[in-house]
């Protein structure tokens, strides 16, 4: 097979060039001295300094922080746990009806999800805020979790946890000592996506949220309708950054210890 | 060691370790085990023998504590263990992956138990250091499963399960990930690990070789029943049932009508005279030759010698070295293995069996009387069979062609056609090399063998 044709470079290019040219024009354009979003008048960094300065901003981006890792730790122990319960249980009646709830939220419009979670705080007489935010988040990304963890469990011998039972376990401390040791690569990644979803989260947060608590995303999308401001392109790009520094360190590590792994196994069986 | 006999199961006063009491376990419709009771006794090594689907696995689980039996008691050490969770239980078990822990290194897989139990960390250590060098895996200690091969991972797997010494060890296809090779060392090592630790070790597998080399007993079930639990031996040579004859082994199975014998009357199944065809053999090869020559050595090798290796290994001698000479008495059941069998006469009483019509009925010197009239199979094992390709002196004699034979090396296995279609199978133990083996294929050969050869089996 022919490596390079002019076929394969034109699609080759076309397709990224879909995928990245507008993050690469935000990038550009954060660099940008003059305030016109449209016009190139020099380098400079000072949009980055500006940031820095804007507390608006900043708070922004503390109460999405905040939000994201309470939101992704609570979503990972539920999610984990109805993962386990759904491929632990076996059968009973039902199960399908259960396990297509746990996934249901996955399909739902996220408008109707923050509509349904707003319609409840108002009902319950709960005064919207970061609490409420983290709620809702909670709510929409323990699916994704369960999801993640339920495919590394289906995978997992059954006679791992049946040994640990064997050599004097109670089922608690099984769990605790051998499966999720094992599986906690996949609750890990389970966090991660939870974390980068609500970090992200746009619609469900301005339903839940309240006036105290602005997440990021809405900060951008409310800054916007007075214009485009360099200062959110240099924002921007530093999340392009913060984004694509972790997922290249994750992909060479799971590369590494994949690689590691194989080696060793190849040592063993020639000894 | 001139100990008596281990045999727990023949001495009514030996209190069992493992009681089974009509224990039947169901799965919905599915029977996996149907009312079952049988006895295992202290420092037995009881094998269960089965195809997938008979229900050993779903037995030794039910000891493990994974599964409760539906109906019975299962009696360990004189209490019931229905109740008693697997963690609770004096009862470890070797998984058939192994199911090792892989986030765990070696030591603390073998550890794993210990902790549970709350020993002290010297404790430990001491019972892990004594598990690693009864597993020959010292080295080995700080390694995680997947940095080592699979034999050692059967060992770790072995001594995480010795390590809590349990009052039973249940090993579950334990050997059925490992190469041929590997797995013969590994059985008898097994079998040591069990003499030395004096633990009962009930093992469960379909390979009948295994169960055999490995086991104090034997029981070989069927659709969740045990159809026979007994020595290696008595299973082979004295199976119950023709399931039992056929799953251990290579069986040859003939079946037909019983027919009691006359107690005291002389033979009637072998119309040959004695005399008539005595056993021949072209034995030019084995018989001594003592005029062959000795090599010798040639101009160049005779200076070899008488220069240099004269010193080193000492002068030559000219005398040919020789064996001695074949002991007669020795040598006879050599040669009646080669050949046919002693010209025997058949012990009277038994059953004749009439499998055929137009042939003279098989003798089973051995079989009941009473079964006159029923249809039985006589069980024969291959290697109770002599083959030769003139007709020898025997009880019982069978003529057919040879259609396939299976070299093994060590044997050969000759599948016999008989002129009805039936195909007997017969071994030879090949002690002589290839070239000198006369029976090919399409020859016409007889087969015999003795009254007392085969086992008369009704079910």
């Amino acid at each position: 097979m022919r490596r390079f044709t002019w076929f394969n470079a034109t699609s080759l290019t076309l397709g990224f060039a879909f995928l990245y040219l507008p993050m690469v024009l935000l990038i550009i354009y954060s660099f940008n001295d003059s305030k016109l979003v449209t016009v190139w008048a020099g380098f400079s960094t000072k949009w980055y300094g500006e940031l820095l300065r804007n507390d608006a901003f900043l708070d922004a981006a503390w109460v999405t922080v905040q939000v994201a890792f309470v939101s992704s730790t609570v979503a990972t122990v539920l999610g984990t746990m109805a993962a386990y319960v759904m491929v632990r249980a076996g059968r009973f009646a039902g199960r399908t009806l259960f396990s297509g709830m746990i996934y249901a939220p996955l399909v739902m419009p996220e408008v109707i999800t923050g509509l349904s979670l707003l319609l409840l705080f108002i009902g319950i007489g709960l005064d919207r805020g970061v609490f409420t935010i983290i709620l809702a988040h909670t709510t929409f990304s323990m699916c994704y979790v369960s999801v993640v963890v339920s495919s590394r469990l289906v995978s997992f011998d059954r006679s791992l946890e049946e040994a640990a039972l064997d050599l004097g376990c109670s089922p608690m401390q099984a769990f605790r000592l051998v499966t999720l040791p094992i599986i906690a690569p996949a609750v890990f990644a389970g966090w991660l996506l939870a974390f980068t979803l609500s970090l992200d989260d746009l619609v469900i947060a301005s339903f839940t949220a309240g006036p105290s608590s602005t997440t990021l995303p809405i900060k951008i999308w409310s800054s916007i309708r007075l214009g485009v401001s360099p200062e959110i392109n240099a924002l921007s790009t530093l999340m392009i950054a913060v984004v694509a520094v972790g997922v290249i360190t994750a992909s060479l590590v799971t590369k590494r210890s994949a690689l590691r792994q194989e080696a060793d196994q190849r040592a063993a069986e020639r000894a | 060691m001139n100990q008596t006999i281990f045999e727990p199961w023949n001495d009514p006063n030996e209190k069992p370790l493992i009681q089974f009491k009509n224990v039947t376990k169901r799965f919905g419709d599915f029977t996996a085990i149907d009312d079952q009771t049988f006895d295992i006794f202290e420092r037995e090594f009881f094998a269960l023998l089965g195809p997938s689907g008979c229900g050993k696995t779903t037995m030794m689980r039910m000891l493990a504590g994974f599964e409760t039996p539906t109906q019975g008691q299962i009696i360990l050490a004189g209490q019931d263990i229905a109740p008693i969770p697997p963690n609770k239980r004096a009862v470890n078990m070797m998984f058939q992956s192994y199911a090792l822990f892989p986030h765990l290194s070696v030591w603390d897989n073998i550890a794993f138990g210990l902790k549970r139990d709350g020993m002290t960390r010297d404790a430990i250590g001491d019972r892990v250091a004594e598990m690693l060098k009864l597993t020959r895996l010292e080295k080995f200690a700080q390694r995680k499963p997947h940095q080592i091969s699979g034999g050692q991972r059967q060992r770790v797997a072995l001594a995480r399960s010795l390590a809590k010494a349990p009052k039973l060890l249940l090993l579950d296809e334990p050997l059925g990930a490992l190469d041929a090779k590997l797995r013969q060392d590994t059985q008898f090592e097994l079998m040591d690990i069990q003499e030395t630790t004096g633990t009962t070790f009930v093992i469960v597998t379909h390979d009948q070789e295994e169960a055999m080399t490995v086991a104090s007993r034997v029981a070989v079930m069927d659709h969740g029943k045990i159809i026979q639990a007994d020595t290696p031996q008595t299973i082979y040579e004295a199976p119950v049932s023709r399931y039992v004859a056929d799953f251990i082994g290579d069986v040859n199975m003939i079946t037909g009508t019983a027919k009691a014998r006359n107690p005291g009357s002389e033979p009637q199944g072998d119309p040959t005279p004695p005399s008539m065809q005595p056993p021949e053999k072209r034995d030019d090869a084995a018989s001594g030759t003592p005029q062959r020559l000795d090599p010798q050595p040639n101009d160049a090798g005779r200076w070899l010698h008488d220069k240099v290796l004269k010193f080193v290994l000492g002068p030559r001698s000219d005398a040919p070295k020789r064996l001695p000479p074949p002991d007669p008495t020795r040598d006879a059941p050599l040669a009646s293995a080669q050949a046919t069998p002693q010209p025997v006469e058949a012990a009277p009483g038994g059953l004749e069996i009439h499998w055929h019509e137009g042939a003279p009925p098989l003798i089973a010197s051995n079989g009941d009387p009473a079964l006159d009239g029923q249809t039985v199979t006589l069980s024969l094992r291959p290697e109770k069979m002599s083959i030769s390709k003139t007709r020898p002196d025997a009880p019982n004699v069978l003529h057919g062609k040879v259609v396939d034979i299976a070299y093994l090396g060590n044997i050969s296995t000759y599948h016999v056609e008989l002129p009805d279609g039936l195909k007997i199978k017969a071994q030879a133990t090949n002690t002589r090399r290839v070239s000198q083996r006369d029976i090919t294929w399409e020859d016409d050969v007889w087969i015999s063998f003795r009254d007392t050869a085969g086992v008369v089996l009704v079910e």
